[in-house]
């Protein structure tokens, strides 16, 4: 057998889980470490086979914690690295989770959410981590976080989060769930040059010079590897330009602003929305991943019974699209937001929403979706307050 | 006017100095042997790269002049499995203490030690917590005093040459930081070796252990590791346990050769794939028979 290609164009049928895989390594993914979690263990297996053949590396990690810290190591190696996992998981990562964040290290981690707490239900869809991905890890910090809804975004979202995650130099979040990974559906993998990819900026200037957590512009610093002479020191301690310990409250106020002011003042750049209907909506379904294929279907038989229902899908749940909300919370009567955990999203919808249009949740505590007449009977509340 | 230089500065970030370690510490001995190793060794210093965990002993990775990461408490292992496995030109060296690699980080230590990824790590054993301020570790000798063994500690510690052995470790010695000749040879062994490797060096903390045990300051410590120790290379690790009113058994004792994690993969997805993994594996044989 011969090397395979790294970019498999063309027309496949594969669930999400392959799919998010096939992204990954579209994008540049080379290095893969990961511990089997039911409902995202296909991830790992895909990357086990196709990684070799692309000349990377699959590593299976003796727990979820080992499996990301490979991940930040390998990405410091100066190759793009991602690990996938579900609710149990990703509770274990969050410590080094924040570790990402802090030495502004690239890489992607995929939450396939199940149902939970614990255990909960791991072959059974839930959304009920998205909390946890904006605050799991201890300390001040933003994140980015994308909610596939397909089987095809599970491919195309993973290599927007690999281009992010370089962009910014910050660990980025897949937020899929276990219907979207394990969704069989139709997958269009377009040719490699057609596929956008962003890299990390190096620092390619004498090493002397160099300074770790010197930022640009655009608040992130240049990167480089290990071995490649810049004799770098990177520490989860609160550092310096030099990446140098501090312990001055002025350091930790530098630091710690611009590592959330580099994805707030971004945030434009990082959004993504889905819209269908909003232009005259009196009342808008707010909803993400999964969620929002049913609440699709809710829209549709509304507006079949002629009210002014619209759509919005959160690609981008974190950071939260506030300016898009307050808007439409200026001229809506309603937000309605079906999501499968008992109230997360729609808290930052009513926060958005301040008292000037209702927000009415759809809750599930997970286990399955929603059926799309439990949004309807919501929207037929909104249109009778 | 002459700039006065120490002659390690080369390896050492000086402006980092003073360092944060106490009056009496040993792990600044520990450090100043790894230097020695390398600059011995001649290995590519920019390929060389230092990696620990949390704890005393872990602030080693920000003294000296080479790439180092501070990582995680327990982490240090996972991350630098990543980081080799990523870029296998680099020389990977753990440095860390037994809190961090045997308790928090045990898991980690086992596991790398299975698959023997090219690694080496040293462990600076000083049987305490010594950042936090003396709680009783995996290494706390029986009945030994610390803030949460008031009564004297009743868990067993671990042997931690036994450990990383059976855990298949193709390197495994233990000094202390009394014998700092045979602690450079054997860094420099560990760093040379193929696979995981482990030295575990003893050292004293004369605030968090030595103090509360009343086992005097720091040079008593040091009188105690000169005098009290027994050089048994290749004794069984089975049978090196630290226990109170025995010698400290010293040595190396293992030392063998086992395929790494890296030449066991090639070798397998060699028969499955023509490149890239072929031309290297058979760049590998021939490596070997100019060797021999």
């Amino acid at each position: 057998m011969k090397r395979g290609p790294a970019v498999l164009t063309g027309v496949h049928f594969i669930n999400g889980d392959v799919a998010c895989a096939e992204g990954a390594l579209a994008a540049g993914c080379r290095f893969f470490a990961g511990y089997p979690i039911t409902p995202a263990t296909e991830i790992a297996e895909r990357m086990a086979e196709r990684l070799p053949e692309v000349g990377g590396t699959f590593l299976q990690m003796e727990d979820e914690i080992a499996s990301i810290s490979a991940v930040l190591g390998a990405s410091w190696a100066g190759v793009k690295a991602m690990t996938a996992t579900s609710g149990p998981g990703f509770s274990l990562m969050m410590e080094n989770l924040g570790f990402g964040y802090m030495t502004e290290t690239p890489c992607v981690i995929v939450n396939v959410q199940r149902g939970g707490p614990s255990t909960g239900l791991p072959t059974l869809v839930g959304q009920g981590d998205m909390m946890q991905a904006r605050w799991g890890s201890h300390g001040d910090y933003e994140t980015i976080a994308l909610a596939p809804s397909s089987a095809q975004e599970m491919f195309d979202l993973t290599i927007v989060a690999f281009n992010l995650s370089e962009k910014y130099r910050l660990p980025v979040l897949i937020m899929s769930d276990a219907v979207v990974g394990h969704i069989t559906e139709r997958v269009i993998i377009p040719p490699e040059a057609e596929i956008p990819i962003v890299n990390r900026k190096r620092f390619a200037g004498p090493r002397g010079a160099y300074l770790p957590y010197l930022p640009e512009d655009d608040l992130v610093p240049p990167m480089v590897a290990a071995g490649e002479g810049y004799r770098v020191y990177i520490t989860g301690l609160t550092h310096d330009e030099r990446g140098y310990p501090s312990t001055s409250p002025d350091v930790q106020e530098r630091l710690v602003r611009r590592l959330v002011e580099k994805v707030r003042r971004n945030a434009h750049d990082i959004i993504r929305l889905e819209e269908r209907g909003v232009e005259d909506a009196e009342v808008v379904l707010v909803a993400y991943g999964i969620s929002a294929r049913v609440a699709y279907r809710a829209m549709e038989l509304a507006r079949a019974a002629g009210r002014r229902v619209g759509w919005l899908r959160l690609i981008t749940v974190w950071p939260f699209p506030e300016e898009r909300l307050r808007e439409l919370a200026a001229r809506v009567r309603a937000f309605i937001v079906p999501e499968l955990n008992l109230g997360q999203i729609v808290r930052e919808v009513e926060r958005c929403a301040a008292g000037r249009a209702l927000t009415i949740p759809v809750l599930r505590p997970g286990g399955a979706v929603h059926d799309p007449r439990e949004i309807l009977a919501a929207i037929e509340e909104a249109f009778h307050v | 006017m002459s700039e006065e230089r120490h002659p390690l500065d080369h390896l050492l970030r000086a402006d980092r100095l003073p360092h944060i370690w106490c009056p009496g510490c040993g792990i600044g001995i520990a450090m100043r042997c790894l230097v020695l190793a390398l600059e011995e060794l001649r290995i590519p210093r920019d390929h060389t790269v230092v990696v620990s965990g949390i704890g005393c002993s872990a602030r080693v990775a920000g003294y000296v002049r080479l790439d180092g990461f501070h990582t995680t408490h327990g982490r240090a292992i996972p991350f630098a499995t990543g980081l080799k496995l990523a870029n296998p030109d680099l020389t990977v060296i753990v440095f860390s203490g037994d809190g961090d690699l045997a308790a928090i980080g045990g898991n980690h230590l086992i596991h790398a030690a299975r698959r023997n990824v090219d690694l080496t790590v040293i462990c600076v054993n000083n049987f305490i917590y010594g950042m936090t301020g003396g709680q009783f570790g995996p290494t706390t000798p029986l009945a030994a005093r610390s803030t949460t063994t008031p009564y004297g500690n009743f868990e067993p510690p671990f042997n931690l040459p036994a450990v990383v052995a059976a855990s298949g470790a193709v390197y495994v010695a233990r000094w202390t930081v009394f014998h700092v000749r045979r602690l450079i040879t054997a860094l420099r062994e560990a760093i040379t070796k193929k696979g995981f490797s482990f030295v575990e060096v003893l050292s004293p903390c004369p605030t968090g252990y030595l103090r509360r045990n009343q086992l005097g300051d720091a040079l008593d410590m040091m009188r105690f590791f000169k005098t009290q120790s027994e050089i048994r290379h290749g004794a069984p690790p089975a049978e090196v346990g630290i226990e109170l009113g025995r010698k400290l058994i010293l040595g190396k004792f293992v030392d063998v050769e086992r395929p790494t994690y890296h030449e066991r993969m090639r070798r397998q997805l060699a028969a499955f794939f023509t490149e890239p993994y072929v031309e290297k594996a058979s760049e590998e044989v021939e490596a070997k028979e100019v060797e021999s």
